[in-house]
This record gives C-alpha cells, sequence and structure tokens, in this order.
C-alpha cells in the first residue's frame, strides 16, 4: 500500500520528468501562459541562442497588461510608444515562434488568467505557469498552477520544464456556510488577515471545507488566484462536479471519450485520507464578515464593521510598516473604516472580472445611481465576458447607473495602461494588491469584494453592502 | 551569467518589513523589452521626488550607501508580482546579495537567475547585521558563498544555509537552459509516457 497522497503530492509526483540527487526536479509543464510585459526578454532570448519553442501547442498567448480598454483602442494614439512596442513584440513573437494566440482584437481576448479557463486550457491535474503570480488562479481547477520570473518563461518555452524543489502542503480550511453578503473574495482576504502575507511562504496551499465546495468555479478562482499575497507557490482546490461541468464543452476541453477517460482521471484528484499537512488553518465560514483592506499589504484586513488600528497595535517591524500604510493611505487611526469616503470604485482584474463578479455588482446598483461625482468603471476580464454580460443586460444596468462600461484586459489593476489613479485619489477596487503607487502614483487602494465596491460606488464611502440588500 | 565571486562590500539598511515588487520597480518601467537598465529606477517612488529629484533620506541616496553592494532588509522582502525587473533592477544598481529574514517565493527563485544571493537568517543575527550596516560606508562585510559564511565589519561570523544545485549555478555563474537541455532524454521520454497515460492535455 502507499502512503497517503494529498493532491498537491498527487499532481507534483506526475509531472517530475527527472530527479537528481539532491531533490532538484525537472517539473513538465502542460500549459505555459504568455502576456506581453514579462516575455520579449524570454523570447529574445531564444533567438540569441538559436532555441525554439519546444511544445508550441501547449503554448498560449495574449496581451493583457498594456492594452486600453476604451472603445476604439486599436487606434494606436491610445498607447504609450513603450505599450505599443510591447503588444507588438507579442504579435511577432507569437507568429514567429508558432505559439496560440489572442490579439488585442480577438473577441477571445481578455486578462490571461480568465482567458485560459474560459478557453478549456486549463484543465484539473495539470501543471500550469505564467510569467504572473495571479497564475494562481487555474489552481480553482485542481492544477497546480504558479507564477514564474522571465529567466524561468524563457527555460519553459525552451525546454517545457521548469527546475523545482517540492514545497510544503498547507491546508486552508473554511468550514460551514457563508453568510449572505460575503464572497469568495471575502474568504481569500479573511484567510491572508488570518496568516499574513508570508504566512504561506514555501508552501502550496489546498482549500477545502463545506464553504469552498459551495462555491461556483468563478468564486474559486478569486480564492485561489490571491493564494499569492499569502505567499504561497499555489492554491488548490479539488476539482467536483462543479469543476467538471464548467469544463466539460469549453472549445480545448477533451471531447467524447477522451473527456469520460480524462475524467476517470480527474476523479482521483483529491488528498487522500491521513495524508500530510505541514501546516493547517481553519477558518469558520459563518464568522467571515465582508472584508476590506485599510492599508498597503493585502494582510491588512479588517470586517467593515471595523476601524482603522493604531501602529501600537502592532509588533516589530510591523509596527513601522503600520504607521507608513496609515500616512500614506491618509487615514486616522480609530476612524471607523465606514466614514472613509471614496473617490473611485474599480470592478476588473484577473480577481474579480469574471461573469459572475459583475453579476453581483448589477445586483447591488440595479436601478441606482453612483453617487455624484464617483468615477466607476467595470471592466470585463474577456471579451466573452463582456460579451455576455451584455447579452444578460448587466452592461445596461452598469451603465445606467453610471458606470463606465469597458474593453477587456488588466486596466487599473495595475494601472499599466492609461486607467490609473492620481494622487491621493482613494479607490475601492475588485482587485489583489493594494500595494504603494500600484494603482498610480500615491494612488489609494481598498481592497474588496464586487458587492462592496458596488455598495461604496452608490454611497460613497466604504459600505456594508448587507445594509443594501 | 556572471560567476559569484567573493564579496566585500558596503551593506545599507533597509528594515521596512514587506517591500514589494512594486515598490522595487514600479510598472512604469515594466514596459521596456530589455533586461538592462532598470537601475537608476530602483525603488523609483521610494528614491526620487516626482519631479526627478532625489529624496535625501532614502538610504540609496545617502553618500555612504550608493555604491552598496549588499542589502539588509526587513521581513518578506519582494512580495508580490513575479516581475523578473525586480531583481533586474537590483542588480543593475550594482547590488549582488540580499539578506532578510524571509523572501517571497518568486523573487527569491528570480534572484538566483540573475546572480543575486538571496541570504535568509533568523531575526536576531538579521538585527546584527542590520546595525552594521547603519554604521555606514565603513562598516564592509564580507559574503563569502563558497563557505557560506558572512561577516560583519566587527569579524562577527554567521553561517548561512543556501541549495546545493542553486550554489553550484552560482559560483559557476552557470545557465539554466542549457544545464536542463543536457537532459532532453528523460523529457522527451517524459513526454511519451505522459501523453499516452493522458492524450487530452
Amino acid at each position: 500500500m502507499t502512503a497517503p497522497k494529498t493532491l498537491y503530492d498527487k499532481i507534483w509526483d506526475a509531472h517530475v520528468a527527472h530527479e537528481a540527487d539532491d531533490g532538484t526536479c525537472l517539473l513538465y509543464i502542460d500549459r505555459h501562459l504568455v502576456h506581453e510585459v514579462t516575455s520579449p526578454q524570454a523570447f529574445e532570448g531564444l533567438r540569441m541562442a538559436g532555441r525554439k519553442v519546444h511544445a508550441p501547442d501547449k503554448t498560449i498567448a495574449v496581451p493583457d497588461h498594456n492594452v486600453p480598454t476604451t472603445a476604439g483602442r486599436e487606434d494606436p494614439a491610445q498607447m504609450t510608444e513603450e505599450s505599443r512596442i510591447q503588444v507588438a513584440a507579442l504579435d511577432t513573437n507569437a507568429k514567429e515562434f508558432g505559439i496560440n494566440y489572442y490579439p488585442m482584437n480577438d473577441v477571445r481576448q481578455g486578462i490571461v488568467h480568465i482567458v485560459g479557463p474560459e478557453q478549456g486550457w486549463t484543465l484539473p491535474g495539470m501543471t500550469v505557469v505564467c510569467g504572473d503570480s495571479h497564475t494562481a488562479t487555474h489552481g480553482a481547477f485542481g492544477a497546480l498552477a504558479h507564477g514564474i520570473g522571465t529567466s524561468e518563461v524563457e527555460h519553459v518555452l525552451a525546454t517545457q520544464t521548469l527546475i523545482q524543489k517540492k514545497s510544503k502542503n498547507m491546508k486552508v480550511e473554511i468550514t460551514g456556510k457563508l453568510k449572505p453578503g460575503v464572497t469568495a473574495k471575502d474568504i481569500t482576504l479573511a484567510v491572508i488577515g488570518e496568516t499574513g502575507t508570508g504566512g504561506g511562504t514555501g508552501y502550496v496551499i489546498e482549500y477545502c471545507g463545506e464553504a469552498i465546495r459551495d462555491l461556483s468555479m468563478e468564486g474559486r478562482m478569486t480564492v485561489c488566484n490571491m493564494a499569492i499575497e499569502g505567499g504561497a507557490r499555489a492554491g488548490l482546490i479539488a476539482p467536483d462536479e462543479t469543476t467538471f461541468e464548467y469544463v466539460k464543452g469549453r472549445p480545448h476541453a477533451p471531447k467524447g471519450g477522451q473527456f469520460e477517460q480524462a475524467l476517470e482521471y480527474w476523479k482521483t484528484l483529491f488528498t487522500d485520507e491521513g495524508a500530510h499537512f505541514d501546516k493547517v488553518v481553519t477558518l469558520k465560514g459563518e464568522e467571515i464578515e465582508p472584508v476590506v483592506t485599510w492599508g498597503t499589504s493585502p494582510e491588512d484586513v479588517l470586517p467593515i464593521s471595523g476601524v482603522v488600528p493604531s501602529p501600537s497595535d502592532f509588533e516589530g517591524g510591523k509596527v513601522d510598516a503600520a504607521a507608513r500604510s496609515i500616512d500614506y493611505m491618509g487615514l486616522t487611526p480609530g476612524q471607523k473604516l465606514t466614514d472613509i469616503e471614496i473617490d473611485t470604485v474599480f470592478i476588473g482584474s484577473c480577481t474579480n472580472g469574471r461573469i459572475e463578479d459583475l453579476r453581483a455588482v448589477a445586483e447591488v446598483v440595479k436601478g441606482k445611481k453612483i453617487k455624484d461625482g464617483m468615477r466607476a468603471m467595470v471592466v470585463p476580464g474577456s471579451g466573452l465576458v463582456r460579451a455576455q454580460a451584455e447579452e444578460e443586460g448587466l452592461a445596461d444596468i452598469f451603465k445606467d447607473a453610471g458606470f463606465e462600461w469597458r474593453l477587456a484586459g488588466c486596466s487599473m489593476c495595475l494601472a499599466m495602461n492609461p486607467d490609473q489613479l492620481s494622487e491621493n485619489e482613494r479607490c475601492a477596487s475588485t482587485s489583489n494588491r493594494n500595494f504603494e503607487g500600484r494603482q498610480g502614483y500615491k494612488g489609494r487602494t481598498h481592497l474588496v469584494s464586487p458587492a462592496m465596491a458596488a455598495a461604496a460606488a452608490l454611497t460613497g464611502k466604504l459600505t456594508d453592502v448587507r445594509e443594501l440588500m | 551569467m556572471e560567476k559569484f565571486e567573493k564579496l566585500q562590500g558596503i551593506a545599507a539598511p533597509m528594515p521596512l518589513v514587506n517591500i514589494d515588487t512594486d515598490m522595487i520597480i514600479p510598472k512604469v518601467f515594466l514596459k521596456s523589452i530589455q533586461r538592462t537598465g532598470f537601475g537608476k529606477n530602483l525603488f523609483d517612488e521610494m528614491r526620487y521626488n516626482r519631479d526627478g529629484t532625489e529624496i535625501e533620506d532614502f538610504v540609496l541616496n545617502k553618500p555612504q550607501y550608493r555604491d552598496a553592494e549588499i542589502l539588509i532588509a526587513g521581513d518578506n522582502f519582494g512580495c508580490g508580482s513575479s516581475r523578473e525587473h525586480a531583481p533586474w533592477a537590483i542588480a543593475d544598481f550594482g547590488i549582488k546579495c540580499v539578506v532578510s529574514t524571509s523572501f517571497a517565493d518568486i523573487f527569491f527563485n528570480n534572484c538566483f537567475k540573475n546572480g543575486i544571493l538571496p541570504i535568509v537568517l533568523p531575526q536576531e543575527q538579521v538585527d546584527t547585521l542590520m546595525a552594521d550596516a547603519e554604521k555606514g560606508a565603513n562598516a564592509r562585510m564580507t559574503v563569502d558563498l563558497e563557505a557560506q559564511e558572512i561577516t560583519t565589519s566587527d569579524g562577527e561570523t554567521m553561517a548561512f544555509e543556501v541549495d546545493a544545485f542553486k550554489k553550484h549555478c552560482l559560483l559557476e555563474g552557470l545557465d539554466d537552459i542549457g544545464l536542463t537541455m543536457e537532459k532532453k532524454a528523460s523529457i522527451d521520454a517524459f513526454e511519451a509516457k505522459a501523453s499516452a497515460a493522458r492524450p487530452w492535455v
């Protein structure tokens, strides 16, 4: 009898192409996703060394970080010269190396972590990498997925493998049911609030428990997306009927008899009874409140009913960091979070730019108007999410409420395109990072769920969405 | 990649915890398609005013630290994005070694690909090094990768751990891709086996 394995152990074992005596492995990569910012130097490296892409059929590229999200974006004047060069470089590299490609004007274009699952590239049990830390998103399918640097992008392009040592196993269990108004985003932020941004360092997290099982694929992607903000190499959720249902029929998912064969394998992808976890964190689903971040680290999480903390509430290096955050964010210790006034609302990103996220926003803002003077935008995660939202009438709800309705891209999540905060502009954002300057120089970011962002857009303050329900 | 030689240099103290990759190199500088030239924008928003003038009290702007080759940093250094532009900027500035109580995983790996040695030490030892770095330019530390030792300006020596394979690659300046390609037979064999077992992949 073999020892019980975790889901991570199983996927890892199925992908080791070579193991050296010291435990250094070559991990085979099933899907390599590529975007325009972290790939040009990697392709250039291949060219210089006269190397080819080892498995072009397993390599998928899409421009997302730089692309404008305003109408008429094919007009080159909408992009800076540097952005234009970067997107053009991806166009050229995709063609020259013969990889799968969704150019900016393709309706399937969007944020790489939304396009991959949407097109059925991401499947249970796979290894997925991308030169982007939010590759963790794909873990929602029970795929081992993580971000890599550009040197590793080049390594995977050239060899379809990655030099890796195995991480440790960590279990994050969310028991019970979520209360109404509490979402996947609140779960993932609450976990980071609990573990800290370094709490997952050296681990692969498996999320489990009833509250996770109850989530849709969209919600699971939101949870896994932010595993990296907790420092983990990857986040995983064991595949189940919800997963199989989502995958079935996607353009690049297996069909017919091959689907059945795949399904049989996918059903073996779970953590065995008695498997060992090096670290376990458990939260009670019913105790999670809608949360917001007050500072400049994703671990700076509090329930919306809370107040801005004081640096003296912390210990060690966090005392100075908290003081710096509070100053940067223009807040006062003791201030109620619900008294914080918001200038801008951003809905989108690989964390919360999927159809379910847009439905959650529409439910809150339907028939209402955003606060006077509020700048609010909805940026769908892909052209197909955008099309579906239009078909479902969500786009009209957003426009009637006063939101800008944009084209797909990363947009203000990291503000590499023209969508940026100005100095001291305060944003309730459904994205994943509240770092200094993340959404624009001296911009101030509060991370929230889509429903909470919608509530803030209506009232002009951070607001408990449950009061509007 | 250049070989990592025994290093004797100035160490700059940056005790702030959770220094993220957006701080190390803000995204406005990610639009280059080159690997070089990022050093002038290392820690850009902490280092310069909006008009491009230097912020005097930022550590790397102080005369004694302008030529720093070692960084002693607060916990969880390099968290956030996978951007290799962060280690590119650090290396381009001339920093070859970063010491902290912990590093974010992707950043940590990226360092080794660029000839930078990230060293993890317990809090107490990082505190000692931080205090030594605070002394300024006369306090030169020594980093000996071969011996896996870091020595303060006072001669206090601390041992550190480093992965044997990564150490070997740094010392020899080896190119990962070339090494992996030597194992092409294993990769091809794995591919054949995997595509039989999981033909849908």
